[in-house]
C-alpha cells in the first residue's frame, strides 16, 4: 500500500513497514475447546480480513449453539480441579502466559494490526505490553485472594462467559481472563467477530503454557455466539465489554437469573482544557485522547471542552497538529492513524458525522489522500457544537472530536456531567488544587489530569451511569470474579 | 368520659416534608389512614432525592457519620413507640423489642462506616508511570429501596443505612402490608439532622410504585429486599434500560444478618473512581 505525501506534512518519512514474513498463521483456525483446536459442529468458517486492504488474512471457525454447550460442559468439568490447585500453582500458569505473550510480542503486535487496522506503534507499545502486564499482575494475585476482599473467605464463582470487543482484542482478552483465572474460575471467551486472531494465538499460548484443558475456551463468531453464551443456563457470570445497547440487552436477558454480571460499555468522555493549562501539552493529550486507535476507544476524549479564553488559540494549535498526523498503512511504524476496523463501523462514523453537519456544527477533516482499498476516515474536528447535537451526545467510536466551550469551572463540570455516560474524563490544568476539585466533581470512573488514555493493570477501570458497572484492574478487578464463603 | 385520643394521619415523607399522596388516595391500616402513594409521588421523591444527592455526598464523612449517629439516638428515644407499632402489627413483644433494638444497632453500625469505606475499598495504584493514581469509592447517587414486609422496620433500616453511609440519597417503598413502622421511622428521621430529601419514604401498592421506581431514568441503583422473585425479575428488566446497579437481599431478620455483608451492601451502592494526577512537571 502506498500513501501519498500531504502538503501539510512538512517533511515526509520513507516508508517503514513492519515485516510480516515471520508470521506462522494457519490457513484456518478451529474453535479452542477442552484444550485443543477443533472443528465447529456445523463446520462454519468465515474469513477474517485486514481492514486496511480488505484482503482475507485467514479463515476462522464460528461457534454454533452445540459448540457453546460443549465449551460450557468442559469448562464446568475443569473448574473444580482448577480452583482446587494450590493457589501458587494457578498463579504460575498465569506467569507462564504473561511470559509467553512477551516472548511472542512482535508476532502478536503484527497480527493485532493486520486483523484490526490499528497502527503497529500502538499494538507494539500499548496493547501487547499491557496484556502481558495484566497477566503478570493477576498471576501475583492468585495466592493473595483473601486480601482482595477484606476480612472475607472467598471462592471462585465457577464458569464465566466473557465477551470482548474489537478495539483492543488481545488486551481485552487479558483484562477478562487474567482475573477470572487467578480467582479459580474457568472461562469461555468470545472474541469479536472482526478480530479473532490474537485470541486464537492466545489459545496457542495456553497450550504452550500447558494450561489444563477446559480452563480456557475460545469461541469466535458474531453476536449470535455471544447471545448463545448469555442465554445458556450453565454460566455463573457474564463479563461484557462493548456497546451500551448490547449491554442493555444482556442485562435484560439475565434479569431474575441470579447470574453475576459486569458491563464495561460506551462513553462520551469529556476532555476539559482550562485556560491555565500548558496548551501545547494539552494538544498532544487531545490528539492521544481522540485519535489513539482511530478513536475506537470506549473512553476516548470525544467531547473536548475548552475554556472560552483559550478556545481559538487551542483550536488553531490542534488543527495544525492534526494536519501533521500520518494516516495510512497500519503496519508502517510511522503511522499515527490506521484503518477503521470494519465497513460497518465506517458507516456508523459517516452517519454520525453527516448528522453533525446537518445539525449545524462546523466540520473540518484533515485533507489527506486515503488508500483506495480498505476502510478509512480522516481525523475530524467539529466546532460550533451544541450540547443537544447528536455528535455531542452519541458515541461515534471514530476519529471525530466535538468541541464545546465553557466560561467557568462550574459550567465545565456541569457540561462534562451532562451525559448518560460516565466512563472517563480528562482535565488539563497546571493548578493542583483545581485539578483535585474538578476530578472529584466529575461523574466518571476514570479521571486523567494532564494525560489521557493511560492504562495500568494496578488501576481500576470502569464506568459510572450507562457506561456500565464493575471494575477491571487492581484488587477491585478481583471482586467481580469472587464470592464470599460463609 | 374517657379522653378521646388524637389519632395521627400518616403521611408520605418526600423532600423533608410530610405530605399526602398527590393522588389524594388513602388506605386503612387498623384505625389509621395511610396515604396510597402514586407514580407521581415516586417521581417527586426521586427528584427530591436527586436535589439532595450532591450536598449530602459533599458533606465530610465525619459529618455524615455524626448525622447517622444522631438518627440512631432519635430511633432509640422512640423505642417504646416503635415496639408498640410492631406489636400492633402482630409481632410479639419480645420480637418487637429485639427488632427495634437491632434497627438502632444497625443504624449505628453503618454510621461508623462513613469514614472507613474509603480506606477499605480505596487504593493507591502503583502505576508504572510518574502519576499519583488512586481509586476511591463514591456514592452511586440516588438509590431505590424496596423494603420487605417482615421485619418491616429492621428490614427497611438494613437497606437504607448502607446507602446513606455510602453517601447516597434514598427513595424507599415501604412494605405494602405493614407500612406503619416505616412511616413512623420517617418521623424519627425527620427530627434527626438528616437533610430533607436524603431519605424519602413512600407507602402504597408495590405493584404500582415499584415499577415506577425501577423504570425511573434518574435513579442509579435499586436494592430489592421484597423477597418476591417475580418483582425482582421485573425490577432487573426495568433497571437494564438505564444500566442501573441492582442487588437483591433476603430481608435482614437480625442485627447479625444486617451487618455480616455490610461491605458488600456498601459496595453495591458505590462507584469506584480512579484518578491520575501527574507527579513532577
Amino acid at each position: 500500500m502506498s500513501v501519498e505525501p500531504r502538503a501539510s506534512i512538512v517533511w515526509d518519512y520513507a516508508p517503514s513497514p513492519e515485516a510480516t514474513d515471520h508470521l506462522r498463521l494457519s490457513e484456518r483456525y478451529g474453535l479452542f475447546i477442552d484444550g485443543a483446536f477443533c472443528e465447529p459442529a456445523q463446520a462454519r468458517y468465515e474469513p477474517t480480513i485486514n481492514p486496511a486492504t480488505e484482503e482475507t488474512i485467514t479463515e476462522v471457525a464460528w461457534a454454533g449453539p452445540q459448540d457453546v454447550q460443549r465449551a460450557i460442559e468442559t469448562a464446568r468439568a475443569a473448574q473444580p480441579r482448577w480452583a482446587a490447585l494450590p493457589d501458587r500453582e494457578r498463579g504460575k500458569y498465569l506467569f507462564r502466559i504473561a511470559r509467553l505473550i512477551q516472548e511472542r510480542a512482535r508476532e502478536l503486535a503484527v497480527v493485532e494490526t493486520l486483523d484490526g487496522g490499528k497502527p503497529l506503534r500502538e499494538s507494539r507499545d500499548v496493547d501487547i505490553p499491557l496484556a502481558a502486564a495484566h497477566f503478570f499482575h493477576y498471576a501475583g494475585w492468585a495466592d493473595k485472594l483473601r486480601y482482595g476482599m477484606v476480612a472475607r473467605d472467598v471462592a471462585a464463582l465457577g464458569v464465566v462467559g466473557q465477551i470482548v470487543p474489537w478495539n483492543f482484542p488481545l488486551l481485552m482478552a487479558a483484562w477478562k481472563l487474567a482475573p477470572a483465572l487467578a480467582c479459580g474460575n474457568t472461562a469461555i471467551l468470545k472474541p469479536a467477530e472482526t478480530t479473532p486472531l490474537t485470541a486464537l494465538l492466545l489459545a496457542e499460548i495456553c497450550q504452550e503454557a500447558e494450561l489444563p484443558a477446559g480452563v480456557v475456551s475460545i469461541l469466535p463468531g458474531d453476536g449470535a455466539v455471544g447471545a448463545a453464551l448469555v442465554r445458556s443456563p450453565g454460566l455463573d457470570k457474564i463479563a461484557f465489554t462493548g456497546s451500551t445497547a448490547v449491554g442493555r440487552e444482556i442485562q435484560t436477558e439475565l434479569a431474575g437469573r441470579g447470574v453475576e454480571l459486569t458491563l464495561e460499555l460506551g462513553g462520551k468522555s469529556a476532555n476539559i482544557v482550562f485556560e491555565d493549562a500548558a496548551l501545547d501539552q494539552a494538544v498532544e493529550g487531545i490528539v492521544n485522547g481522540i485519535f489513539f486507535n482511530q478513536g475506537h476507544v470506549c473512553c476516548a476524549g470525544s467531547r473536548l471542552l475548552i475554556q472560552e479564553s483559550v478556545h481559538d488559540e487551542l483550536i488553531a494549535k490542534l488543527w495544525t497538529r492534526m494536519g501533521r498526523l500520518r494516516i495510512g498503512d497500519p503496519l508502517d511504524k510511522n503511522t499515527d492513524v490506521g484503518a477503521i476496523n470494519s465497513a460497518e463501523q465506517l458507516e456508523r462514523i459517516e452517519t454520525l458525522v453527516a448528522a453533525g453537519e446537518e445539525e449545524g456544527a462546523t466540520r473540518r477533516s484533515v485533507a489527506c489522500s486515503l488508500p483506495e482499498r480498505g476502510y478509512w476516515f480522516a481525523p475530524t474536528l467539529f466546532t460550533e457544537v451544541s450540547p443537544a447535537h447528536r455528535i455531542a451526545e452519541e458515541e461515534i467510536f471514530g476519529p471525530v472530536v466535538s468541541v464545546l466551550s465553557f466560561r467557568t469551572q462550574a459550567e465545565a463540570i456541569e457540561k462534562a456531567n451532562n451525559s448518560r455516560y460516565g466512563l472517563a474524563a480528562g482535565i488539563w490544568t497546571d493548578k493542583g488544587a483545581k485539578a483535585f476539585e474538578v476530578a472529584a466533581a466529575l461523574r466518571a470512573g476514570v479521571v486523567w489530569q494532564n494525560t489521557y488514555n493511560h492504562f495500568d493493570p494496578t488501576a481500576a477501570f470502569g464506568g459510572y451511569k450507562e457506561s456500565g458497572f464493575g471494575r477491571e484492574g487492581g484488587s477491585a478487578g478481583l471482586r467481580p470474579y469472587l464470592k464470599v464463603v460463609r | 368520659m374517657d379522653r378521646l385520643p388524637v389519632r395521627k394521619t400518616y403521611k408520605l415523607w418526600i423532600g423533608g416534608a410530610f405530605v399526602r399522596s398527590e393522588s389524594g388516595r388513602s388506605d386503612t391500616v387498623g384505625v389509621f389512614n395511610i396515604p396510597r402513594g402514586s407514580r407521581k409521588d415516586v417521581r417527586d421523591a426521586v427528584a427530591a432525592a436527586r436535589r439532595a444527592a450532591e450536598p449530602w455526598a459533599k458533606r465530610t464523612a465525619y459529618n455524615r457519620g455524626q448525622i447517622l449517629y444522631r438518627a440512631a439516638e432519635a430511633l432509640e428515644s422512640r423505642r417504646a413507640q416503635l415496639i408498640a407499632v410492631l406489636t400492633d402489627a402482630g409481632s410479639d413483644s419480645s420480637q418487637a423489642e429485639a427488632e427495634v433494638d437491632a434497627a438502632v444497632d444497625v443504624l449505628l453500625h453503618y454510621a461508623g462506616w462513613t469514614d472507613k469505606l474509603q480506606g477499605v475499598l480505596g487504593a493507591i495504584n502503583p502505576v508504572a508511570a510518574p502519576f499519583l493514581s488512586f481509586s476511591l469509592p463514591e456514592p452511586t447517587g440516588v438509590v431505590g429501596v424496596v423494603a420487605p414486609d417482615a421485619p418491616a422496620l429492621l428490614g427497611l433500616v438494613a437497606e437504607v443505612s448502607p446507602a446513606l453511609a455510602a453517601g447516597n440519597t434514598v427513595v424507599a417503598i415501604l412494605s405494602e402490608s405493614r407500612p406503619l413502622a416505616g412511616l413512623d421511622l420517617a418521623e424519627v428521621l425527620g427530627v434527626s439532622d438528616i437533610p430533607g430529601g436524603v431519605v424519602n419514604l413512600l407507602s402504597g401498592r408495590r405493584g404500582e410504585l415499584v415499577p415506577a421506581l425501577g423504570a425511573h431514568r434518574d435513579l442509579n441503583a435499586i436494592v430489592d429486599a421484597s423477597g418476591e422473585p417475580a418483582l425482582g425479575t421485573e425490577l432487573d428488566k426495568l433497571a437494564a434500560e438505564t444500566i442501573k446497579r441492582t442487588s437483591h437481599h433476603a430481608a435482614a431478620s437480625s442485627y447479625e444478618l444486617a451487618v455480616e455483608d455490610s461491605l458488600e451492601r456498601l459496595a453495591a451502592v458505590t462507584e469506584l473512581k480512579t484518578a491520575w494526577h501527574p507527579v513532577g512537571a
